[in-house]
């Protein structure tokens, strides 16, 4: 319902509320349009060398050029190699499916025991797995980069997706639980009473209603997971780096002169998957950032 | 065989239960024994120090700056991110045209990496070639806006950046209370001859109490880790003035070889955390049910 | 031998008690119904019948063979739900089947008992619908068809009309008992609502507090109440209790300065003793006294016409009490009156334990 009794805004009022409401958008898009603009303009035209005097960080391009994108994609200097950010983007890629695929399948799992298998002190479990949401990562830095070490993980994509699973499942955990709970315990009661057992309640009755909450999960899961830069960071070596973290050393690199538009471009590659999932599955996006950090 | 059936559900909760029984309470057990030990490069647990680390930190030039920029920097992203998020809701919320579009276009920098925001705005506010350019350009000669490289000044770029990429959260947050609000309440309200600031005030912000509430744990908690946005944006700089207790944490731990410097601040982290986080996890959880 | 059988059972969950030495024996072929208010462990009871919940203390026999430690599976049951729990991503023909799924029968037997069902309750034409596009009594017969599909020993109902409208619901009682009646299985009925109690039950057990106020046939449940709650639970309106004291004689109440002979059906307990007439609304009817009949004076203060009855609300001796006229009876509000009662089978409860005084 929408709040219908304070809402009779006259004339004025409207062109007013328009003008903010316009006023903020300009605000919101303003970087994106700068970081487009800058990633199709060539370097002299960035700089307002001869020829393009007028130019600004918001006028579109005069002669749009894709070659700052190719650059950026493979062959632009990180670090040592000159390859782009191909190499880093499948990195992300093969890290974001396995920790979404497997945090997924745990925290529906879970969701389900904790909403429907309930058991003494199941309450108290779910409140100290929740809590793994919260934590600053910074706690569990140098105790996992041992583990990591410990397991023979250290630096590579396996370690990262470790990590990714474990502060994943507390979160898909959180949104399961607070789906199933809505799912009316008399549909699992059938379920015993029709001879089926745990797995055949989960996979039969529940899975089919659940596509939803999956699809909020794996949307959550896959922009944390792919926007993650800390734990990329700090665990991953040479050739498992993420693609946020290269992304990173790509514009922060200190040698020559910054190329603008190759770092626009890295950054909108960078950006792309995620905006994509946003626009694609807006409405779960926006259920998944509200329900996470709220129940239900 | 039956004993096996009958614990099944627990016995499935039990790999994430040891996961997170070990990554989350263990490794936070284990940093703060590694923040009461004298660990340098690497963990050692044969020198203890007490609770010196803690004073060493605290005392420490740069813990002083990271804490003023938290404060700064929490209070005016929280608040600017309510602010603007509040505003927008409402305004919103008039029926107007295009919401869809307006929304979409509100929420998009959420789905962006803090990275992706840091190296974004880092270049908006380059002061040769960003904003400041482009107004000169534009005919405001005298225009000038470089305090990404001025110590003093850098910190509140950090924020613009910050309540750029979230406040369209917590417009979805405000505008799905306002949503939720009984209708009933305000038609009522309308009939006792109340004007619409006056059901604003009176009325509907105090619906929203629980979205206000939500808004500044969600933000608070994100403004304590936020660790990408200072390191895309300054890289902590121009020398350490945007330092942030994060920051702090990482350089030490990682650059310095401080570890146990390192394990106390996180440590410390956590109880900043800890004190936002649990009075409102209990209440959460004790209404559930 | 007894059908079902349920000895001294308890549960406690916690710290409460909400089951107390619960004892039950019906036959093969008998309608039970659990009648009682919300919270009165009823539907506890059934789903510790139906394994959905463990029992603390007892034992839950079927067929003189103890079930309570079987899996719900494994003890024979169907059961319909209040909100029909049909799987929302199945077929009508999917739900119907899934027990038999779950049994491992083949295909083709699964497609031929659930036509046999769907036939039964004349579904046929809605086989391929999702539950989410079928109406409330559509559901319902969904529901049931899934129970009957595996041809179970017991049948558990959970108040399966609760969610229908009024006109369905009696349509629906009636189907089925008319089931009931041709398939001669044994049911186990809860509900809330007694007159559902009274029309389909061959045995009740009224309950409250957790405990069996009274296990009987709908006629004795309803003619000889064990105590007061039995009495002004079943029965609308309820049976109206009036204070009185045993006078000195020892043969007649006293209401007031009224004097009402003791009931014959009733034990006179000891002059002085403080007791509650239980007196149904139906009992009275205006005039004076007859054979078997008492009259008494009183003040209509308020009528209800329901169209077949006048509910006249009338202060008699001090106390207001509900009565029940056949429509077209001569009364108005506001103006005293003479009713007379017949108290041939009225019942007499001891005020203190509420329990009822019976001669025999």
């Amino acid at each position: 319902m929408t709040v219908e009794a304070a809402r009779t805004p006259g004339t004025l009022q409207r062109v007013l509320i328009y003008a903010v409401l316009l006023l903020a958008a300009l605000f919101f898009l303003m970087p994106l349009a700068a970081m487009v603009f800058t990633s199709l303009k060539t370097m002299p035209e960035i700089t307002g060398a001869a020829g393009f005097e007028s130019n600004t960080i918001l006028t579109p391009p005069q002669a749009p050029s894709t070659e700052a994108w190719g650059t950026a994609w493979q062959s632009a200097c990180i670090a040592v190699a000159c390859e782009g950010l191909r190499g880093y983007f499948w990195n992300s890629i093969v890290m974001v499916v396995f920790a979404v695929f497997f945090s997924v399948m745990f925290g529906a799992i879970n969701g389900y025991v904790l909403a429907k298998w309930r058991f003494r002190g199941d309450n108290i479990i779910f409140g100290m797995l929740l809590f793994g949401c919260f934590i600053p990562f910074q706690i569990v830095l140098i105790p996992m980069a041992r583990l990591l070490g410990f397991l023979d993980m250290a630096g590579t994509l396996h370690g990262l997706i470790f990590v990714h699973l474990c502060y994943g499942i507390p979160f898909t955990t959180l949104f399961f639980r607070n789906f199933y709970v809505t799912i009316p315990d008399e549909l699992i009661s059938a379920g015993r009473i029709d001879g089926a057992g745990f797995w055949s309640i989960f996979f039969l009755i529940l899975m089919p209603i659940s596509l939803p909450i999956f699809v909020v999960a794996i949307i959550w899961q896959f922009t944390n997971v792919w926007n993650d830069f800390l734990f990329g960071a700090s665990f991953a070596g040479a050739d498992a780096r993420p693609l946020m973290v290269a992304l990173n050393n790509l514009v922060n690199t200190s040698t020559g002169t910054k190329a603008y538009n190759v770092d626009m471009a890295g950054a909108m590659i960078a950006a792309l998957p995620t905006i994509l999932v946003y626009v694609v599955g807006g409405r779960y996006f926006v259920r998944g950032l509200t329900s996470g950090a709220v129940k239900g | 065989m039956r004993t096996l059936r009958r614990y099944l559900p627990q016995l499935t909760l039990l790999p994430s239960l040891i996961l997170v029984a070990v990554t989350v309470y263990g490794f936070i057990a284990l940093t703060v024994v590694l923040s009461l030990t004298r660990s340098k490069m690497l963990p050692r647990f044969d020198r203890w120090e007490g609770f010196s680390n803690y004073a060493k930190v605290w005392n420490h030039p740069r813990w002083e700056v990271a804490m003023e920029n938290f404060a700064i920097f929490g209070v005016l992203y929280i608040g600017g991110t309510m602010l603007i998020g509040l505003m927008l809701a409402i305004l919103i919320d008039q029926r107007v045209r295009a919401e869809g579009a307006l929304r979409t276009i509100y929420l998009y920098p959420m789905a962006l990496s803090f990275i992706v925001t840091g190296v974004a705005w880092q270049w908006i506010m380059a002061p040769d070639l960003g904003l400041e350019r482009a107004f000169q350009i534009w005919g405001w000669e005298s225009f000038r806006f470089d305090w990404i490289k001025q110590s003093d000044m850098a910190i509140y770029c950090v924020v613009i950046a910050g309540v750029w990429q979230a406040s369209g959260f917590v417009m979805a947050l405000f505008l799905a209370a306002l949503r939720g609000i009984n209708p009933e309440i305000l038609s009522a309200a309308r009939m006792d001859g109340a004007s619409a600031p006056r059901i604003y005030w009176h009325v509907i912000i105090p619906a929203l109490r629980p979205a206000f509430l939500t808004a500044i744990v969600v933000q608070g908690h994100l403004a304590i880790k936020s660790y990408d946005l200072v390191v895309a944006l300054t890289r902590g700089g121009p020398g350490y003035s945007t330092e942030l207790p994060s920051t702090f944490m990482y350089e030490f731990t990682f650059s310095r070889n401080e570890m146990a410097l390192g394990a106390s601040s996180a440590v410390m982290m956590l109880i900043l955390v800890t004190v936002l986080i649990v009075p409102y996890l209990y209440s959460e959880l004790r209404n559930d049910r | 031998m007894a059908a079902l059988s349920i000895e001294g059972v308890g549960k406690v969950f916690g710290e409460a008690e909400v089951l107390r030495d619960i004892n039950i024996e019906i036959e093969a072929g008998e309608f039970l119904v659990l009648v009682g208010p919300s919270g009165c462990g009823k539907s506890t009871l059934l789903n510790m019948v139906a394994g959905l919940l463990s029992i603390s203390s007892g034992r839950i026999s079927f067929d003189g063979q103890r079930i309570d430690n079987l899996e719900p599976k494994d003890r024979n049951i169907a059961m319909v739900f209040q909100s029909y729990a049909l799987y929302p991503a199945m077929s009508v023909e999917k739900n119907i089947a899934f027990p038999l799924r779950m049994a491992g029968l083949p295909k083709d037997a699964q497609m031929q008992k659930v036509g046999e069902v769907c036939a039964l309750l004349q579904i046929e034409h809605l086989r391929k619908r999702k539950p989410a596009a079928l109406s409330g009594g559509q559901r319902q017969r969904v529901a049931m068809g899934r129970a009957l599909v595996r041809d179970p020993k017991l049948f558990l109902f959970d108040e399966p009309l609760s969610n229908l409208d009024a006109k369905l619901r009696v349509d629906m009682r009636t189907e089925i008992k008319r089931l009931h009646q041709r398939l001669g299985t044994t049911i186990i009925y809860v509900t809330h609502d007694q007159v559902e109690a009274m029309t389909m039950a061959n045995r009740i057990a009224v309950m409250e507090g957790g405990i069996v106020q009274q296990f009987g046939t709908p006629a004795e449940i309803y003619d000889r109440p064990a105590n007061t709650f039995v009495a002004t639970f079943m029965g609308s309106p309820a049976m109206n209790l009036l204070d009185a004291v045993v006078d000195e004689s020892g043969t007649a109440l006293a209401l007031g300065d009224l004097r009402v002979p003791i009931p014959p059906i009733a034990a006179a307990p000891p002059p002085g003793t403080p007791v509650k007439l239980g007196l149904r609304p139906e009992w009275f009817d205006v005039g004076g006294a007859g054979e078997g009949r008492v009259a008494l004076p009183g003040h209509i203060d308020l009528i209800e016409p329901t169209g077949p009855d006048i509910y006249a609300s009338v202060e008699m001796v001090g106390q207001r009490l509900v009565t029940r006229l056949p429509a077209g009876t001569d009364v108005t509000q506001n103006t005293a009156c003479t009713l007379s009662v017949s108290i041939e089978n009225a019942p007499l409860f001891d005020a203190q334990t509420g329990l009822a005084l019976y001669a025999d």
